[in-house]
């Protein structure tokens, strides 16, 4: 076997058993998943709408915050999950050689299953509440590419710097937070100020969310595109997206030899 | 008892021996710095950014080099501490080296720490296969290989237990069970057969019995000279990361002893000051081998014990005896000058004589004290002096057998029964 074929082996296989680790032997650990994204929906729908009034001005309001807060969370799990991956797999780094970069990408590979088990309950809910489905969806695809790996490149990097330094985790903690209010979750990119709306959409966050409008919530709002002034534009975000992943790699590759002996 | 294993290691060796080494290393170095001030957290780093980072190097290896040719069983041995860890996580790519090279021929199957690294939270099943997978069997040659595996460690009813629901032993019995099934070419064990009970013990004996036959090469770490010298066909000794011997097992189980155990000393209490009141006193016992002091030395050797007595008065015929006693108390030795002569002499006050008695120590291997006496003549009973356990030595051998003695006999195995004979 070669080394490339047993680091996806690898990976999968960790990913496969996180993920059914989680799920343990029962229909209720599916339930459970969905359940905080949907008790999250209902909270925020009924306050954004019936207290602050957004509802009436974005047009399908309660499928985008459903969507925006499930790639969210996906983020946000992975670069959590992978702060403490490291140190957490302690008794297999220190025993066993194997291709470092494996836990990282299954902890990104777990993500995506979960993403993709919650996204099922979505496109119910969606179609349910009349939004439906079209050939545009199939961009969604290429939005989560996009940001598995903006996740995976920050987790890398978060895994790193834990390893020496343990307050990585309540820091990270606290930044995924800001970024949760920084990005059009709550509410969409258009309402930002008409001056800083073009900085505001190349955060890659913020790309994604605005495209995920367009393509699957509602048509008619403005692809990204058009939000950041000129499609060259989207060069920005996109090389942050793959800038932080390279920056990633080269770091975890870097210090991934001496990993066990500093844990 | 004399097993031919050695013309058959030969034989193999010879065979394998234009194959290139399974392992070698050359000029190997290690070291860890241990900082005196460490910061764990980001604050404390942002806080004092130019505090010192002053350090600790410890050697952990120091110009290691060995050589080990396929097929061979290779045991290295050294006190905790030694480096002997160090050296296994280096070869199974868990630690870098700091200098040197490292080349291994082959897939190798680590063994490290009791354990090939398993998470408490999944089941036997799901480690055994991630485990597998890691050591680099596609996932369906892992699966295949799974019955196999839990059959070995014989946990058939303990496949769907959560491992941090396994007791120590059957832990240890999977990892070991993984280890040695995954096909590796190369195999590191440290420590394996400290836990486990007497039955898995003979069944990890007979896989590396079968690894050996099948030309697989093992490096095997261990505190037991025993095992050093019944499986090993070769070992090292380390010595604070560096290597004192390269060589023959049982040379390496000596001097494993003698590293172990510090060098001769000659012990003399301190002698007790003129006129101590007594009639006689015993001021000195110890040991010897050879004609130089020791305090240890291996089983089978010439013992000499010797004791020195000074009388401050007048004694007709004193009776000298010796006794030695094993760690729990048993005596196994016991002589005194009664037998051999019974009249000793007369003795004057401030005279001091040597009383030495030469033995073939055939004893078990442990630790030896030596409790010296005088006693006026007659029954012996009546002690001018004892010294209880005045002086000791430790007898070391690499074979334990049980036995109170281990002298030296010779076993047969003839086929018939005895009345054809």
């Amino acid at each position: 076997m070669t080394e490339r074929s047993r680091f996806l082996a690898l990976t999968w296989t960790l990913a496969l058993t996180d993920w059914k680790l989680r799920f343990y032997g029962s229909i209720l650990g599916y339930v459970w998943q969905l359940a905080r994204p949907f008790a999250f929906f209902g909270v925020i729908y009924v306050v954004f709408t019936q207290i602050v009034g957004l509802g009436d001005e974005i047009k399908n309001y309660g499928v985008y915050i459903l969507f925006a807060f499930v790639l969210f969370s996906f983020f946000a799990e992975v670069t959590n999950s992978c702060v403490t991956s490291l140190v957490s797999k302690e008794n297999l780094l220190r025993k066993v050689s194997f291709p470092r970069l494996a836990i990282p990408m299954s902890v990104t590979l777990t993500g995506l299953f979960n993403l993709g088990g919650t996204l099922l309950a979505v496109f119910i809910f969606s179609t349910a509440s009349g939004v439906y489905p079209d050939w545009s969806w199939f961009e969604l695809p290429v939005l989560v590419f996009l940001l598995a790996v903006l996740s995976c490149g920050v987790g890398m990097i978060l895994s790193i710097l834990y390893v020496r330094y343990r307050d990585v985790e309540p820091i990270w903690e606290v930044t995924t937070q800001i970024l949760f209010y920084a990005s059009p979750v709550l509410y969409v990119s258009t309402l930002v100020d008409e001056c800083c709306q073009r900085p505001y959409v190349a955060q890659p966050l913020a790309t994604i969310m605005t495209e995920m409008r367009h393509a699957i919530v509602d048509p008619t709002a403005p692809d990204v595109a058009t939000a950041i002034g000129g499609a060259w534009r989207l060069a920005l975000p996109l090389l942050i997206v793959f800038g932080v992943f390279a920056f990633g790699l080269w770091l975890f590759n870097r210090e991934a030899p001496r990993i066990a002996e500093h844990l | 008892m004399q097993i031919d294993v050695r013309s058959r290691a030969e034989g193999r060796r010879a065979l394998l021996e234009s194959a290139p080494p399974a392992v070698s290393v050359e000029g190997a170095y290690k070291t860890f710095r241990i900082p005196h001030q460490q910061y764990h957290t980001l604050k404390e780093r942002a806080l004092h950014p130019f505090r010192s980072r002053t350090y600790d190097a410890f050697h952990a290896l120091n110009d290691v080099s060995l050589t080990v040719p396929r097929g061979e069983f290779f045991g290295i041995v050294g006190r905790n501490g030694s480096g002997k860890s160090t050296l296994l996580k280096c070869l199974a790519g868990i630690y870098r080296l700091d200098q040197g090279s490292l080349s291994l021929e082959g897939r190798l199957s680590p063994f490290i720490e009791l354990g090939v690294g398993f998470n408490p939270d999944l089941a036997a099943r799901d480690n055994v296969i991630i485990n597998a997978v890691m050591m680099g069997l596609t996932r369906e040659e892992a699966r295949h290989r799974f019955d196999d595996i839990i059959a070995f460690a014989e946990l058939e009813e303990f496949i769907d237990l959560k491992l941090k629901n396994y007791s120590s032993g059957m832990a240890v019995r999977l990892g070991f069970a993984t280890a040695t099934q995954v096909d590796a070419d190369i195999l590191l064990v440290d420590e394996v057969l400290a836990v486990g009970d007497a039955a898995f013990q003979q069944k990890c004996f007979e896989v590396f019995q079968r690894l050996k036959d099948a030309g697989k090469t093992i490096l095997f770490v261990t505190h037991d000279m025993g095992l050093v010298e019944r499986f090993c066909d070769r070992a090292m000794l380390l010595e604070r990361g560096r290597v004192l011997l390269v060589g023959d097992p049982h040379e390496i189980g000596l001097l494993y002893h003698q590293v172990n155990f510090g060098d001769p000393v000659h012990k003399r209490p301190e002698a007790d000051g003129e006129g101590s009141g007594k009639p006689v006193e015993i001021r000195t016992c110890w040991f010897e081998a050879d004609g130089n002091a020791v305090i240890d030395l291996p089983n089978g050797e010439r013992l000499g014990i010797l004791f020195e007595v000074r009388f401050n008065e007048r004694i007709e015929d004193p009776v000298f005896g010796l006794s030695l006693r094993n760690d729990v108390g048993h005596t196994v030795f016991a002589t005194t000058s009664q037998w051999e002569h019974a009249a000793t002499g007369s003795f004057g006050p401030g005279e001091t004589v040597t009383v030495r008695v030469d033995v073939d120590a055939w004893f078990a291997p442990g630790r030896y004290e030596a409790t010296p006496s005088v006693a006026r003549a007659g029954s012996g009973a009546d002690a001018l002096d004892l010294r209880e356990q005045m002086a000791s030595f430790i007898l070391h051998s690499t074979r334990v057998t049980g036995g109170l003695i281990d002298p030296p006999h010779s076993f047969e195995i003839e086929r018939g029964a005895a009345e054809e004979r």
